[in-house]
C-alpha cells in the first residue's frame, strides 16, 4: 500500500488548507502518479486536479510531486516515490483554487507580455515567409515549451516578483521569438526587457532546468536573452 | 515595462554589467591582499603602510572600494525588492543602505590618502 499526502484545500468549506492521507493499492505496479490520483480520486471524487491529454503533451497536470515540480502523467512512482510515501501539492507560488488546482492567471500574464507571435512589418511575400534549415534549428529547444509552469513555479524570482519577472518559461518563449529569422521587432522586443526585473531577476539557479519535463533549459535562453540585450546596448 | 528609481544603474542591464565586473575587481583585490599576507609572515606596520603608500596600491584599493559600493548596491537592492513588500519600508531600507555605502565609500576615501 502506498501512502499519499495530498494537500486538500475547498474555499468554500474550508478556513485553511490541510494535508489528507490516503492508502493506495497499486498492486505493485510502476504506475504514474497521475493513476494514483484516479485511484484517489475513486476513493473522494470531490478531490480535484487538472488533467486532460495524460500523456505529456497539454501540460495540465503540472504539481509538486515529493518537493519536486512535474507532471504527473509522465511521472512513474519510480522516480518520486521515496520510503513508500508520496507527497502531492499544488504548483508553489500560485493561488490555490481548490485542492491541485492553481490560478495560472498571473503566469499567462507574463507569457502575454512578450508577446508570443511573429511580428514582421515587411510585406508578405506571395506564399510564404521561408526560413533557412539553419535559422530553423535555432528554434529546436525552444518551441517545445507546453507552458505546464513547472518551471516558472519552482523558480524563486518567479515566487518573490510574479507580477514583475518574466520567469522562464516566458523567458524561453520570448528568446523563441527573438531569435526567429521571420520576426523583425527584434529591437521593440528587447526594449521590453532591459529594466532589473523582467530579465535580470533571474539569478541563475537553474531549478528551471532541474525540473522541466520537456528537458529545455530556460537558463540557457535567458543567458542568450543577456547577450542580446549587452549587444544592442553597449 | 516595469520601471525603477532606486536601484544604481537604472536600467537591469547596467546593474547587471555593474554587478559582474566589480565582481571581478573584487575578486582580485581579494587574491592580491590574500597572497600579499601570504608572502609577508612578518609584516609589520613600516611594510603595510608602504604598500598603501604608492599610488598604483591606491588606485587598486580605490578601484576596489569604488566596486565593492556598486555591487552592494545592486545586490542589496535586489534582496530588497524580493522580500521587503510593504513600499515605506522597503524604500527606507533602501535609502538606508544607499546612505551606508555613500559613508563607508567617503571614509574609506578618507583612510587611503589621509595622512
Amino acid at each position: 500500500m502506498l501512502q499519499v499526502s495530498i494537500y486538500r484545500y475547498n474555499p468554500e468549506t474550508d478556513s485553511a488548507p490541510y494535508m489528507q492521507e490516503f492508502q493506495v493499492d497499486t498492486q505493485g505496479r510502476d504506475v504514474m502518479v497521475l493513476d494514483v490520483l484516479h485511484m484517489m480520486k475513486e476513493q473522494d471524487n470531490g478531490l480535484a486536479y487538472r488533467r486532460s491529454c495524460r500523456e505529456g503533451v497539454c501540460g495540465s497536470d503540472g504539481m509538486n510531486m515529493n518537493g519536486k515540480n512535474g507532471l504527473a502523467c509522465i511521472t512513474p512512482l519510480s522516480e518520486v516515490v521515496k520510503g513508500n510515501k508520496l507527497t502531492l501539492r499544488p504548483l508553489p507560488g500560485l493561488p490555490v483554487i481548490r485542492d491541485l488546482v492553481v490560478d495560472m492567471g498571473l503566469f499567462y500574464q507574463q507569457y502575454e507580455r512578450i508577446q508570443p507571435y511573429l511580428q514582421n512589418d515587411e510585406p508578405a511575400p506571395a506564399i510564404e515567409r521561408l526560413q533557412s534549415p539553419e535559422d530553423r534549428d535555432k528554434l529546436d529547444g525552444l518551441y517545445e515549451c507546453i507552458l505546464c509552469a513547472c518551471c516558472s513555479t519552482s523558480c524563486p524570482s518567479f515566487w518573490w516578483n510574479p507580477d514583475k519577472f518574466v520567469g522562464p518559461a516566458g523567458l524561453l518563449q520570448s528568446y523563441r521569438f527573438l531569435v526567429d529569422s521571420r520576426d523583425t521587432a527584434t529591437r521593440e522586443r528587447l526594449s521590453e526587457l532591459e529594466d532589473p526585473f523582467s530579465v535580470f531577476r533571474c539569478r541563475g539557479i537553474m531549478n528551471c532546468v532541474a525540473v522541466c519535463p520537456k528537458g529545455l533549459n530556460p537558463t540557457r535562453a535567458i543567458g542568450k536573452i543577456r547577450e542580446m540585450l549587452l549587444a544592442n546596448g553597449s | 515595462m516595469v520601471t525603477n528609481v532606486t536601484n544604481l544603474g537604472r536600467s537591469g542591464l547596467s546593474d547587471w554589467l555593474i554587478q559582474r565586473v566589480s565582481a571581478i575587481i573584487l575578486a582580485l583585490y581579494t587574491l592580491f591582499i590574500v597572497l600579499y599576507l601570504l608572502f609577508n609572515p612578518n609584516l609589520d606596520y613600516a611594510t603595510w603602510s608602504g604598500l598603501f603608500a604608492q599610488t598604483w596600491m591606491r588606485i587598486f584599493s580605490l578601484l576596489a572600494f569604488v566596486s565593492l559600493a556598486g555591487h552592494a548596491w545592486v545586490g542589496l537592492w535586489t534582496v530588497t525588492t524580493d522580500y521587503l513588500k510593504p513600499t515605506a519600508i522597503r524604500v527606507t531600507v533602501q535609502l538606508l543602505v544607499i546612505l551606508a555605502i555613500f559613508a563607508f565609500l567617503v571614509w574609506g576615501i578618507q583612510i587611503l590618502w589621509g595622512a
